[in-house]
């Protein structure tokens, strides 16, 4: 039994993990951007969420939905100002920005909330701590609720690309630009979409981060880790790859948790490094991801 | 008024100039075979006129409004759409949804889907299937297809015969000959001279970046234009007839 709740609670986190991961993916996908600012971009929204229900009497869901389109502008925003130019000098010169950014974001944070964790736990209710018992296993009512959401925002995303004229046009622009651009389609404006798309998704994943757990200004850089991890495990830049990565490293965690207490970070990492170190992994480099 | 004026341009890539000078003039309803050797500059041209390629000088005017600092994605609104050298489908997406992609958000579009699979019927059973699938043929039709969903008024046709078996390169110009007898505009770049003359109503031969001859299809001879293509004269000569 304590076998199969470990199992449950890895594929609980596993969506968690597919949430943050989500648009890493994406903005690799579609433009081979590496965001190293994502995981400081998910915890901008949780301090966003965080100071709405503080100064007001604002609950956390509705706060979260005020914060996402905020998200959205600041994706958008990001894209245009920062990523743009520095997409045009290459590949590299993205992943500096994006480092640089992460750094300042960082020490932004810190500036404004001081280096005190803070946590939106006391402020759900009994959501975050509530379970429901199956069959003598106890599940954890937000550990659904945030496996639910990934499987809700992959699907979303997942039809999006497959059904709509922008996920179409994402799809083209994402396997050749200029061509894309021949065919009527503004490259530019479709980069900026994913960008705001990604950001909000990750906006989303640090709300769900900062219910679980506590957060301060350097929680950004672990959290990135782990999304880049279950991006790389599940193939970058297909959403339903990116699910199955998220739980392949949530379940090798709560087993390495299981094992030792301490192995918890390190099973995850011991997965992530098989994979590389497997044939399918020089295959993933090689391709590079498609959508 | 003429539908397209290109005006001395010159287009380079770094310190190698591919187009040096080049004017042409396009009229509304013509086929235009642009022909030379390779590395002639007739695909930097078409990548010009299109959008695709930044000239060094010179401008570009579609209907009468110059469009030279206009970006290729607006290009295709106001109606040239490029077939590129190569065919460059996008190989994720299926037929359809590389046709539909060129479509955008506008409705009222004289070309669908099925008028594109009316006219390439080798398409028709291909319709779902992904394009990194098809056959050179089938490629060069869906690449030709797509061009036509952007519902253009000049269509560039960029070495539509490349790499494609001899069937294939007929099937392709069978339907390209319905295009040309509706009245669409064609600029097309081929390699071969036989079934460039047999389509075009004029024709311009590069030669090493710049104009060597230019005319009607009809009043030249073939001993001019081989003389053109391969360089053999000493001056340049340009025929102004038409």
């Amino acid at each position: 039994m304590t076998w199969v709740n470990v199992l449950v609670q890895g594929v609980l986190l596993g969506g968690f993990y597919a949430l943050l991961a989500c648009g890493l993916s994406l903005m690799f996908g579609v433009m081979r951007i590496i965001n190293l600012a994502h995981g400081d971009l998910a915890v901008i929204g949780a301090y966003l969420v965080w100071v709405i229900v503080n100064q007001t009497s604002i609950p956390p869901w509705i706060a979260a939905l005020l914060v996402l389109p905020v998200m959205w502008v600041a994706g958008y925003v990001m894209y245009i100002l920062l990523l743009e130019r520095s997409r045009r000098a290459g590949m590299l010169v993205p992943l500096l920005t994006t480092f640089g950014l992460a750094i300042v974001i960082e020490n932004v944070l810190l500036q404004i909330f001081s280096p005190d964790d803070h946590s939106l736990l006391s402020s759900t209710g009994t959501l975050a701590t509530s379970s429901v018992s199956v069959g003598g296993l106890s599940i954890s009512t937000f550990g659904m609720l945030t496996l639910a959401t990934a499987v809700v925002v992959l699907t979303g995303l997942q039809l999006f690309l497959s059904r709509t004229t922008s996920g179409r046009q994402m799809r083209a622009t994402a396997e050749d630009p200029d061509v894309a651009e021949l065919v009527g389609i503004n490259a530019r404006s479709v980069y900026a979409k994913a960008t705001a798309i990604a950001v909000t998704i990750g906006g989303l994943g640090g709300i769900f981060l900062a219910i679980r757990q506590t957060f301060d200004p350097s929680t950004g850089p672990t959290q990135l880790i782990f999304a880049f991890e279950a991006v790389v495990i599940g193939g970058f830049g297909s959403p339903w790859g990116t699910l199955l990565g998220g739980i392949v490293l949530g379940l090798a965690q709560v087993i390495g948790a299981q094992v030792n207490p301490q192995y918890f970070v390190l099973f995850g990492h011991l997965v992530f490094l098989a994979v590389l170190a497997s044939p399918r992994g020089g295959i993933l480099v090689r391709r590079g991801g498609t959508l | 008024m003429s539908l397209l004026e290109v005006r001395a341009i010159d287009a380079k890539y770094g310190l190698l100039q591919a187009v040096r000078s080049v004017s042409l003039t396009i009229e509304e309803g013509e086929t235009h075979a642009l022909i030379g050797a390779n590395g002639a500059g007739k695909t930097t041209l078409l990548r010009v006129i299109a959008g695709a390629h930044r000239p060094a000088a010179g401008t570009v005017a579609f209907d009468g409004v110059d469009i030279t600092r206009i970006p290729a994605h607006k290009r295709v609104s106001l109606g040239i759409a490029l077939v590129p050298e190569g065919r460059r489908l996008f190989p994720g997406l299926s037929v359809e949804e590389n046709l539909k992609v060129a479509a955008g958000r506008r409705g009222d579009a004289a070309w669908t889907v099925d008028r594109v699979l009316e006219i390439f019927p080798m398409l028709q059973s291909r319709r779902t299937q992904s394009a990194s699938t098809l056959s050179g043929g089938e490629q060069q039709a869906t690449a030709i297809g797509r061009a036509l969903m952007c519902n253009p008024r000049l269509l560039l046709l960029d070495e539509v015969s490349l790499g494609l078996a001899p069937k294939a390169v007929a099937a392709v110009y069978e339907s390209l000959r319905g295009l040309i007898g509706s009245g669409t505009t064609v600029v097309l770049v081929e390699q071969d001279l036989g079934r460039a003359l047999a389509v075009a109503s004029r024709v311009t031969c590069m030669l090493h970046g710049a104009v060597v001859l230019e005319g009607a299809a009809a009043t030249l001879t073939r001993a001019e234009i081989t003389a053109a293509y391969f360089g053999v004269r000493s001056s340049p000569a340009v025929r102004a007839d038409s």
